[in-house]
């Protein structure tokens, strides 16, 4: 019941949050037909448009507009946490057995582009291979599903998902953005065959893919949601160098692109065509994060950890920030916003989240004095993107450097910077946590002790932390669940200063005005089928 | 001259074996691997069970040695596997990069060449004159310019003189298509990145040829030819630029050696899919396979260049052989 | 590199026995000042920068590296001079400390590379046999192996800063000096008097001190000009590939990468004056470079 309350408030937050501009227009307008949409998928090619076996959004911006899903975030009211919708069953169904037992009933008269009928075959035969994947079958988000217990299929037309346990996890992670169906007499024959090949269902069908340059697909006469999609075609062009996208939506080479862009962007197109530019905003359901590898010494002190918290000027420094980086948000561990997030008087009383920063940064001399590290200097790790991660990493450097620490940036490239935090060859680390569809408690899990959670690069031991954990986990009432979650985040990010969150991204989607239908939503993995998308020219 | 010839060719044979072995250790020196890159670059969390997933999948398990042994046979048996990051063929990955690189290579050698031969002989022959003064700091400023720089201001500049022009900001499609498929479309994509690569490529050649053609104009038969009252314009044409031109044919032969593998940067300003931009990515997803195919290729065309030049000049200037 | 290295003939021309007396540094000097007008701007615009770097401490009006988060991306005024960044970081003052960087880099990549290269060059030509053939093949290597590569893979490896920007600009630097020196050395070693020195039982340093070396000099110099001013540009190339030296440090390469090319069109001083100061200072060490060999290569002066 509280996931639900918590849900729904959360949704009416965030639809406040979310610029109000093209909501009002989607309601006012009916949608015309035709025309092809040009957008930019702000990267380089995929490894590959199997979305079962990436991790990658350019798998999901290149191929998500021809595969169908069994439930999704409503399209109409992608903000929303909970609002999910069918896509490919019939209606949600209402949990049996004590809640183990999801029968869903798939859509008549679905058809796959080439011609095959859409069945429940399909949908368990795809399910099964994301949860229960074959030796040798690459499925890095098997362990969302660790409750589910069986899918099975008895009919044409039912899909049967069977838990270990009830928990009102297990929506949430169906509608997963990569869980396309898949035709299983295909999967059957050869497992690898979608790496290299297109097959869905959904609204548009496959044209054309230049490996590194674009993808094409056209309109699929026989979509089963009725009068979409409402665009003939659509070209996706890879780039990604920031600068040639934004010259693109300038000579409206194409029209937008989903991601999001630094507000300096924003900024420009409305400069240079004003009405001809439309904007939606949204907090992002990512998070940038210092994490302190806690078995190199001085970080082994909470007093060294907290001082480098309470040198950082959160409430000046981000909104000065957010005119120039895609952050926004002063924010705890939780997504703000959210029913569990702090509320800002709660926040304030967080070690470096009060508006007294001079106080601050005297309690963090002091702290580092007493620790015998007053001429502290050490090397930041950090990743080599621009957006936001060099721009925080600067901010944090010159912050820390007005208490009298001196830090340089090591830059790393994707690779070698994983292997870096994998192998705990840093001492303090610039990082972001994101994920698709807002759930805080699962969303915070990477904070948890090292044992419980492998992505917990901070390499500590915390039972105490654990304790508040579980605590807000199995709580029940909506207020004591609050408290329980403040207290487990003033703990990670005071009490033991484990990680020193700094600010929540934000993004910006600036895009020519003739596109509508497209709503923003706090992540950029979900509600990318383009289905519901029109041309108004 | 046949055991030079022969040789100059058994030569290429080490440095090509050499500079595979460089790439193969420089690729793996380099933390990390592959699937850290492909589970990890979207931001989000992954498992170690994936991690271990991936590496089974891929076969990095394998020892060095035998890896290396691999990649040999497989260069010496023009097999070059596939990608580990697409799955595709390497041959594939290139083809599909390739006609980019070189259209804009070939273009930018023809704007240069087209300019400094011209620009180059009447610099010299009006030596210290102010024409000579222009063209050097022409050619000068041409090799103190960023490439990336000009390119991103050349852009911006097309952008912004369209918008004032017609109130509409004008860039290049962003798509390539072949020259066959339409060629105005594919000529305005190439232009821009042709003239910026061009003008450095350009400058290079020009003052090549301006100090050959001063050298040339000095020796002997040139001043016997004037003494004998000859046309200065056949002096020039027949004589003079015909033996200066040696030395800027090698120099135009091995930039653009250096072209093919140096687009790096302005593939990267203009958003061109060729494979200099492929060869970055490609270390950068620390795509074993396909990073030693590309530099095998790059080398490869580097070390013929070399060859043929040398093979020029052994049989234009026979002192060489006999050495 | 091509432009700048001698071609076979010139290189043969440095060997002939137009001798240059030696004259006193002064005298040089003025001379060189005199004859080359051109040669003397180079030097007028590379002194400058020089002198901005060396006394950045003292002449910038700010610190370069502190964020500003009141004034950002200020047009230049009579406040910022040359305008501010997007952190508010003054542009003159990053650009006067971005001297210092880019000489650092350029010279010790310029020294560090041509010395390597002379030393292997001179010893590649004086001992010949099969330590030449070897390190002959490991120039051909190292030649026609793509930069971007090695630099690539020296960044992921160790990491980016100043001190691995110039390792992967340096390694490709030493080849091309190694060559040259080389060609040049290899000319004086059949000359009689090295037999006969060798001969006379001198040692192998003494010879190659004494007599290799000062023949290689000229084009040694010329070429070590010209890599300064290409090391200044690699890093700038490096920097916008987001392999060269990291933030905050200021540097020319680095100020025209990410937000450079962000605000190209709204705030166009972020991106014009740190281009001009690369292309400012290679062009002038192209000029004296230029000079330099009107001056040493008797075959190109003026008759």
């Amino acid at each position: 019941m509280n996931v639900v309350v918590r849900a729904a408030v959360t949704a009416a937050v965030l639809a406040l949050a979310t610029n109000a501009l093209a909501t009002n227009a989607l309601a006012a307008e009916t949608p015309k037909r035709g025309g092809t949409l040009t957008y930019m998928i702000p990267s380089d090619a995929p490894p590959s448009l199997d979305g079962h076996r990436e991790t990658t959004y350019a798998t999901i911006h290149t191929a998500a507009p021809f595969y169908s899903v069994l439930i999704r975030i409503n399209p109409d009211n992608p903000s929303s946490t909970t609002d999910f919708v069918c896509d490919l069953c019939t209606e949600l169904p209402k949990p049996t057995d004590g809640g183990k037992t999801y029968t869903f009933k798939i859509r008549d008269g679905v058809k796959f582009h080439d011609g095959t009928p859409l069945t429940a075959y399909d949908v368990g035969k795809s399910w099964q291979e994301i949860i229960f994947p074959d030796e040798g079958i690459l499925s890095p988000r098997q362990a969302n599903f660790m409750m589910v217990d069986k899918v099975e299929a008895p009919d044409a037309s039912t899909v049967v998902f069977r838990l270990k346990y009830p928990t009102s996890a297990f929506l949430p992670a169906l509608a997963d953005p990569f869980a396309w169906i898949y035709e299983k007499a295909i999967l059957d024959k050869d497992p690898h065959w979608y790496e290299k090949n297109v097959m869905g269902s959904g609204p548009f069908k496959f044209k054309s893919y230049e490996t590194g340059q674009s993808i094409e697909g056209v309109r699929n006469p026989d979509y089963y949601h009725s009068g979409q999609p409402y665009l003939d075609g659509f070209k996706g062009v890879f780039a990604s160098k920031q600068a040639t996208r934004i010259d693109a939506l300038r000579a409206d080479r194409a029209a937008i692109e989903f991601r999001g862009f630094p507000p300096s962007a924003r900024d420009q197109l409305k400069g240079e065509l004003g009405d001809k530019i439309a904007v939606q905003e949204s907090d992002w359901n990512c998070g940038s994060v210092i994490t302190i590898n806690e078995t190199k010494k001085p970080f082994d002190d909470v007093r060294v950890r907290r001082a480098l918290t309470l040198a950082i000027d959160r409430w000046h420094g981000v909104p000065a920030l957010s005119k120039i980086a895609d952050v926004h948000t002063v924010g705890s561990i939780v997504f703000p916003g959210d029913p569990l997030a702090p509320t800002k008087e709660e926040l304030q009383t967080i070690a470096g989240f009060s508006p007294d920063i001079e106080k601050s940064r005297a309690e963090a001399k002091r702290l580092l004095k007493e620790a015998g590290q007053e001429n502290l200097s050490f090397e930041m790790l950090n990743r080599d993107v621009d957006q936001p991660y060099k721009y925080v990493g600067i901010w944090a450097v010159d912050e820390w450097s007005k208490i009298g620490v001196k830090v340089t940036q090591r830059v790393m490239p994707t690779g070698p910077w994983f292997e870096a935090e994998r192998t705990g060859n840093f001492t303090v680390d610039l990082q972001a946590n994101c994920h698709a569809v807002v759930n805080p408690l699962i969303d915070t899990q990477p904070y948890l002790p090292t044992s419980v959670s492998e992505q917990n690069y901070g390499r500590y031991e915390d039972p105490a932390e654990m304790d508040l954990y579980n605590k807000a986990l199995h709580e029940t009432d909506p207020k004591a669940q609050h408290a329980a979650m403040f207290a487990f985040a003033k703990h990670v990010m005071d009490t033991q200063a484990h990680k020193i969150m700094m600010a929540w991204w934000y993004r910006i989607v600036p895009y020519r005005a003739y596109v509508k239908g497209w709503k923003i939503s706090p992540s950029h993995y979900i509600n990318q089928d383009l289905a519901g998308i029109w041309l108004d020219q | 001259m046949h055991r030079y010839i022969v040789n100059r060719i058994l030569l290429v044979f080490p440095t090509l074996l050499g500079a595979a072995a460089l790439v193969f250790i420089l690729m793996r020196l380099i933390p990390g691997d592959i699937c850290l890159v492909r589970l990890g670059s979207g931001g989000t969390s992954f498992t170690a069970s994936a991690l271990a997933a991936c590496h089974a999948e891929i076969g990095i398990d394998e020892p060095w040695w035998l890896q290396f042994v691999h990649f040999i046979w497989g260069m010496a048996t023009f097999d070059f596997g596939t990608s580990m990051w697409s799955g595709k063929p390497v041959v594939q990955e290139i083809a599909t990069r390739f006609p980019v690189s070189l259209e804009v290579a070939i273009v930018a050698t023809i704007i240069a060449v087209l300019l400094a031969i011209p620009l180059g002989t009447i610099s010299a022959l009006k030596q210290n004159t102010w024409i000579d003064l222009v063209v050097r700091t022409f050619s000068i400023a041409g090799i103190a310019t960023p490439s990336f720089w000009l390119g991103i201001m050349s852009i911006l500049f097309v952008l912004d003189l369209t918008q004032a022009i017609s109130g509409h900001p004008w860039m290049p499609s962003i798509d390539y298509v072949p020259l066959w498929k339409d060629p105005i479309r594919n000529l305005s994509i190439i232009m821009l990145p042709a003239i910026t690569v061009g003008y450095r490529y350009c400058a290079v050649s020009m003052r090549m040829t301006r100090s050959a053609m001063l050298e040339v104009l000095r020796e002997d038969y040139i001043r016997t030819a004037r003494a004998k009252g000859l046309l200065e314009k056949i002096i020039i044409n027949r004589h003079a630029l015909k033996n200066a031109l040696l030395p800027v044919v090698t120099v135009i032969g091995l930039e653009f050696a250096f072209l093919i593998g140096g687009l790096v940067v302005t593939e990267q300003v203009f958003n061109l899919n060729g494979i200099g931009r492929l060869m970055v990515l490609s270390v950068q997803n620390q795509d074993y396979t396909l990073t030693q195919a590309l530099v095998m290729l790059v080398v490869t065309i580097a070390v013929l260049s070399n060859l043929v030049v040398d093979m020029l000049y052994a049989w234009l200037d026979p002192r060489i052989s006999l050495k | 590199m091509t432009d700048i290295a001698p071609t076979p003939q010139a290189a043969a021309a440095l060997t002939d026995d137009s001798y240059v007396a030696p004259r006193g540094l002064w005298a040089t000097t003025t001379r060189f000042l005199r004859r080359q007008p051109v040669g003397t701007i180079g030097i007028v615009i590379v002194t400058i920068f020089g002198l901005c770097g060396l006394f950045a401490d003292i002449i910038s009006p700010y610190n370069p590296t502190a964020n500003d988060f009141a004034a950002m991306t200020e047009a230049p005024s009579w406040v910022h001079w040359l305008g501010t960044d997007q952190l508010g970081r003054d542009i003159l003052s990053r650009i006067l400390y971005g001297a210092r960087t880019a000489f650092i880099v350029g010279i010790t990549s310029a020294v560090v590379g041509g010395f390597s290269g002379l030393v292997l060059g001179v010893g590649s030509a004086y001992f010949g046999g099969r330590i030449d053939l070897f390190l002959q093949r490991v120039n051909d290597i190292i030649m026609s192996f793509p930069l971007i590569i090695m630099a690539l893979a020296v960044v992921s490896i160790f990491g980016t800063g100043v001190h691995n920007v110039i390792v992967a600009i340096t390694i490709p630097l030493i080849p091309r000096c190694q060559r040259v020196v080389r060609s040049s050395a290899l000319a004086i070693r059949t000359v009689p008097y090295v037999d006969a020195a060798r001969a006379l039982g001198y040692s192998h340093s003494r010879i190659i001190m004494a007599h290799m070396v000062p023949n290689v000099v000229a084009p040694f110099l010329i070429m070590l000009t010209s890599f300064v001013g290409q090391a200044i540009l690699a890093e700038a190339s490096l920097s916008y590939l987001g392999l060269g030296v990291q933030e905050p440090v200021p540097a020319w390469g680095l100020m025209l990468q990410g937000g450079a090319e962000e605000y190209a069109s709204t705030a166009p001083w972020i991106a014009v004056f740190p281009g001009l100061a690369i292309m400012l200072t290679v062009f002038g060490i192209n000029l004296f470079g230029d000079a330099l060999r009107d001056v040493l290569d008797p075959k190109l002066r003026e008759r």
